[in-house]
């Protein structure tokens, strides 16, 4: 169902919403122009003319700084017109409904929507029910999907090792039950074919039936982290936690933090990735995360060109015109 | 046309030659090696560039442009296969002119057929062509270079 809502008629990008429900051809496409736009910073101006005259609204129900400020820049290196809206802060407080803000300003001729939800669902539901020129971009709902970091982390992977996914052993760690980004990047890696795939958590934060979306599961660190050519190490994320999943940070660092000993089993020429915002001392010592096999700001500079190559892919060639009278 | 350059333009160590996506690389590479120029030749894919987008949309097989040299200062020799309505090139100038200033552009195309829609003309061209309404010439390439008129209704 969501493949059909994001791949229009003629195949090309309508909304990005999920990974799944895409195919190889098209990420391949994402990552491909991607690379393109990433050689536009290496011009005296840092942008181009493409989508001069659209508005694309930043629409964010969650609080956001990483992800909402490469959006915003990532339009504005596409000359289109950039509106942020906080949701928290204004409307639903007032007893507004999610589709009233939506068409308010949806009257505003908007022609794309970048939406961050804590409920998952959320950017398949005003995809939706949007109007027919306007397309959704998804910047994390809930548990479910956070789709441009995880290419954004393909684009990272493909520029650190080349084309082959094939070839590589990649390995996710830490808290793959309350995170949308790991579950964006199992898809997107079994759809690039990656070699071998492993999540690495302890069982607390595995979600039940984990295996059947392509993995191997690992509750030792060492074990799974042997020979790994990539290790993505994820956000211990506490606020959404509920109940006694942990006995404690410190523990948890203790038997799941990256340190430089522990990365010493994987390949020699292992990169090391986080999402961000890290928890030094919890997720991983400050030696790795600013050692020579971290490309976290990396990561941070790529999601900029990869955020570029979505929505201007997603963007519909004709502009929102005045349906409202 | 490398003979028509050199007698029309005052090539020096300031002269870069940039070739646009894809047949006009094609003519760039065999042009660039016979007029002595310094600078390695560079690459322009003009697709974040040009004015069609609401028509068509973004396209698919998008390359990154590479200019390996300054553009400030510059006197650029442009390379296309077909000048046809002028709006590639007009779209290239505007890439130009976001990496730099340059001292000059002079265009060079390996065939020139009618149909101009902007003020835009080239200062060598290889062929002239006058074609009809519903004919296209397509360079293919890159081994062996070949011209090809096709009727497209």
């Amino acid at each position: 169902m969501s493949g059909n809502l994001q791949i229009g008629e003629d195949g090309r990008l309508r909304h990005f919403l999920s990974i799944e429900g895409l195919n190889r051809a098209l990420l391949t496409e994402i990552l491909d122009t991607a690379e393109s736009f990433a050689g536009v910073t290496e011009q005296s101006i840092k942008k181009v003319p493409l989508l001069r005259g659209r508005t694309i609204v930043n629409l964010f129900f969650e609080a956001s700084t990483r992800t909402r400020t490469t959006f915003e820049l990532a339009a504005k290196r596409l000359s289109a017109d950039v509106l942020n809206i906080n949701v928290n802060a204004s409307a639903t407080v007032k007893g507004e409904t999610l589709l009233d803000t939506l068409r308010n300003i949806e009257a505003m001729h908007v022609d794309m929507f970048v939406v961050r939800h804590a409920d998952s669902g959320t950017a398949h539901f005003i995809a939706r029910h949007a109007q027919p020129h306007v397309s959704i971009i998804n910047a994390g709902d809930g548990r479910h999907a956070h789709p441009t970091q995880a290419m954004l982390d393909m684009f990272t992977i493909r520029r650190e090792k080349g084309p082959d996914f094939g070839r590589l052993t990649v390995a996710i760690v830490g808290d793959i039950a309350h995170s949308r980004v790991a579950r964006s990047q199992i898809h997107a890696l079994n759809l690039l074919n990656v070699g071998e795939l492993r999540v690495v958590a302890p069982r607390t934060l595995l979600p039940a039936h984990v295996e059947s979306l392509g993995v191997r599961v690992f509750h030792d660190l060492r074990e799974g982290l042997r020979d790994a050519d990539v290790i993505i190490m994820l956000r211990l994320q506490r606020e959404r936690m509920q109940g006694a999943m942990l006995p404690s940070e410190h523990e948890y660092y203790r038997l799941y933090g990256l340190t430089r000993e522990r990365l010493a089993v994987a390949r020699p020429d292992v990169t090391v990735m986080h999402p961000g915002p890290i928890n030094r001392g919890v997720e991983m010592d400050s030696l790795v995360a600013d050692g020579p096999q971290s490309v976290i700001l990396e990561q941070v500079t790529y999601g900029i060109a990869t955020r570029m190559a979505v929505m201007s892919m997603a963007m519909h060639p004709t502009p929102a015109q005045d349906n409202h009278g | 046309m490398a003979g028509a350059l050199r007698e029309r333009l005052n090539i020096d160590e300031h002269t870069a030659m940039v070739g646009i996506h894809t047949g006009g690389v094609w003519v760039a590479q065999q042009l660039h090696p016979l007029l002595g120029i310094e600078a390695p030749p560079g690459e322009l894919d003009i697709s974040f560039y040009r004015d069609d987008f609401t028509r068509i949309g973004m396209n698919p097989q998008v390359r990154p442009s590479q200019l390996p040299f300054s553009v400030d200062d510059r006197h650029i020799i442009l390379v296309d296969d077909v000048l046809h309505t002028g709006r590639t090139i007009r779209a290239a100038m505007n890439e130009l002119f976001d990496y730099g200033r340059p001292a000059s552009i002079s265009l060079a195309v390996l065939v020139e057929r009618d149909g101009r829609e902007l003020p835009i003309e080239a200062a060598v061209s290889g062929l002239h062509m006058k074609l009809g309404d519903h004919e296209h010439v397509k360079l293919s390439g890159p081994a062996p270079l070949c011209l090809e008129v096709k009727h497209v209704e």
